[in-house]
């Protein structure tokens, strides 16, 4: 019995730089990227790296005449609100065409009501219609789990995950769904549809932001609205962080961004309210400790005291 | 007899990758495309099925191919022109439209004489396979 060697060029033992190969995907910028703008999430970053590198090795694997099929990159995000599941999803988007996993990198983000028909008949065209505008990009369904509706063994949901999983079967190379949602209820929507389970490879999770981490984002979202915080104004948010925290419907940086808008409306008032004098740059753009702590989340904490 | 009408008509049939380049060609100019469908080959036929609604807001060509393998699927034996449609101000018509599917066997046109006043000839074609009823002309 003989034995062919179909790999000639193992004598010749080609070389390849994967730093510089990395240097040319483009990639690294937008990972920096990443790095830089989002605060936390250290987990979620380490598995997005994992992914990049994956795809550049199978790149260069292929290459050598070594490809095994494309990855499956279909992928579940779970975390509470306002953990930074959506811009996280966009990036993806960006960084998957860089790799040239996906062709276009756009990204179409639906809900039920955007795939769910109304009447018999409806769903099948509308979840192929969205299916067809994400083609070679990413399909990014915010909670997911709405999809499915237990309660209702008649809901149009059932027709749409059926499409929806033929297609992230059919046409993996097309596409990457990303099903986003709250853990708990993303749980138990996998438990009850074992076909979305197998076909989604990378499960996430997204942890809530520390107070310090909340602090960064909070000087982050100012800055973009070319907005600062005076020292004092910093350290007044700083106690803010914990109360709101301790409040119902905390929802991480969502509940921050809202804390801003609001302190950013007071300042205005506070602006407007001193009357006739002359403001200076400075005072346009500095939030005072003042607008934040006429907030009501200082009061409640005091009535509760 | 071949039927050749729109654009690529006397080449080969287009590959669904050369499809797939002409379709992305069109969505980059920002283009609608939609599928059609007919049994009635004559030249001046113009009402020509459509199937489903003209695709809008696509980004890439994959969508507009699977469209097409489900349209092939239930209607395999006809004609399919795909045509792309330009809305910019100036144009507001159809800026390509080639043929993506023919039936197995085309059996082509006759010509039909007739005699009218005097030594006066007047002509039509009309395709064979309009003899037959709708829906069963490529059996």
């Amino acid at each position: 019995m003989s034995v062919t060697v179909s790999a000639p060029e193992a004598a010749a033992s080609p070389r390849i730089n994967l730093a510089a190969e990395f240097s040319q995907s483009g990639v690294g910028p937008v990972l920096q990227q990443l790095d830089d703008e989002l605060v936390g999430l250290a987990p979620v970053k380490q598995r997005i790296r994992e992914i990049a590198a994956l795809l550049l090795v199978d790149r260069v694997r292929q290459r050598f005449g070594l490809s095994a099929q494309a990855p499956t990159l279909h992928m579940s995000f779970t975390g509470n609100p306002g953990t930074g599941k959506t811009t996280v999803a966009m990036r993806m988007a960006e960084i998957l065409h860089k790799l040239g996993y996906i062709r276009r990198g756009h990204l179409i983000a639906v809900t039920r009501d955007d795939l769910v028909g109304q009447y018999i008949g409806h769903t099948a065209p509308k979840t192929k219609e969205v299916l067809k505008k994400a083609m070679g990009g990413v399909l990014f369904i915010d909670e997911a789990y709405y999809l499915y509706r237990q309660e209702n063994e008649r809901d149009y949901g059932q027709e749409a995950i059926e499409i929806l999983l033929q297609v992230m079967e059919n046409n993996r190379d097309d596409l990457v769904v990303i099903l986003a949602g709250y853990a708990d209820k993303m749980d138990r929507f996998f438990q009850s549809n074992p076909g979305f389970r197998s076909r989604v490879a990378h499960h996430i999770d997204f942890p809530d932001y520390t107070d310090d981490n909340l602090l960064a984002i909070a000087e982050k979202m100012l800055a973009e609205l070319n907005y600062k915080l005076s020292a004092e104004a910093r350290r007044a948010l700083a106690d803010y962080i914990p109360i709101r925290r301790g409040q119902p419907h905390f929802a991480n940086a969502r509940s921050i961004r809202n804390a801003l808008d609001r302190a950013r409306l007071r300042q205005a008032n506070r602006c407007f309210a001193a009357g006739d004098v002359e403001l200076t740059l400075d005072q346009l753009v500095t939030i005072e400790p003042e607008d934040i702590r006429q907030s009501r989340v200082f009061q409640q904490k005091e009535t509760a005291a | 007899m071949r039927i050749t009408q729109g654009c690529f008509s006397f080449l080969p049939d287009l590959t669904d990758d050369q499809i797939l380049g002409q379709v992305q060609y069109c969505l980059k100019n920002g283009w609608a495309v939609n599928l059609e469908f007919t049994d009635d080959p004559h030249p001046r036929n113009t009402y020509w099925d459509m199937w489903g609604l003209p695709m809008f807001d696509l980004h890439d060509a994959k969508g507009v191919l699977l469209e097409l393998h489900a349209c092939r699927k239930v209607y395999g034996d006809r004609y399919i022109r795909l045509s792309a449609f330009d809305s910019s101000h100036g144009w507001e018509s159809v800026r390509i439209s080639f043929l993506v599917n023919r039936p197995k066997n085309e059996d082509g046109f006759r010509l039909d004489r007739t005699e009218t006043q005097g030594r006066v000839q007047r002509y039509s074609t009309r395709a064979y396979a309009t003899d037959r009823p709708e829906g069963k002309r490529y059996e």
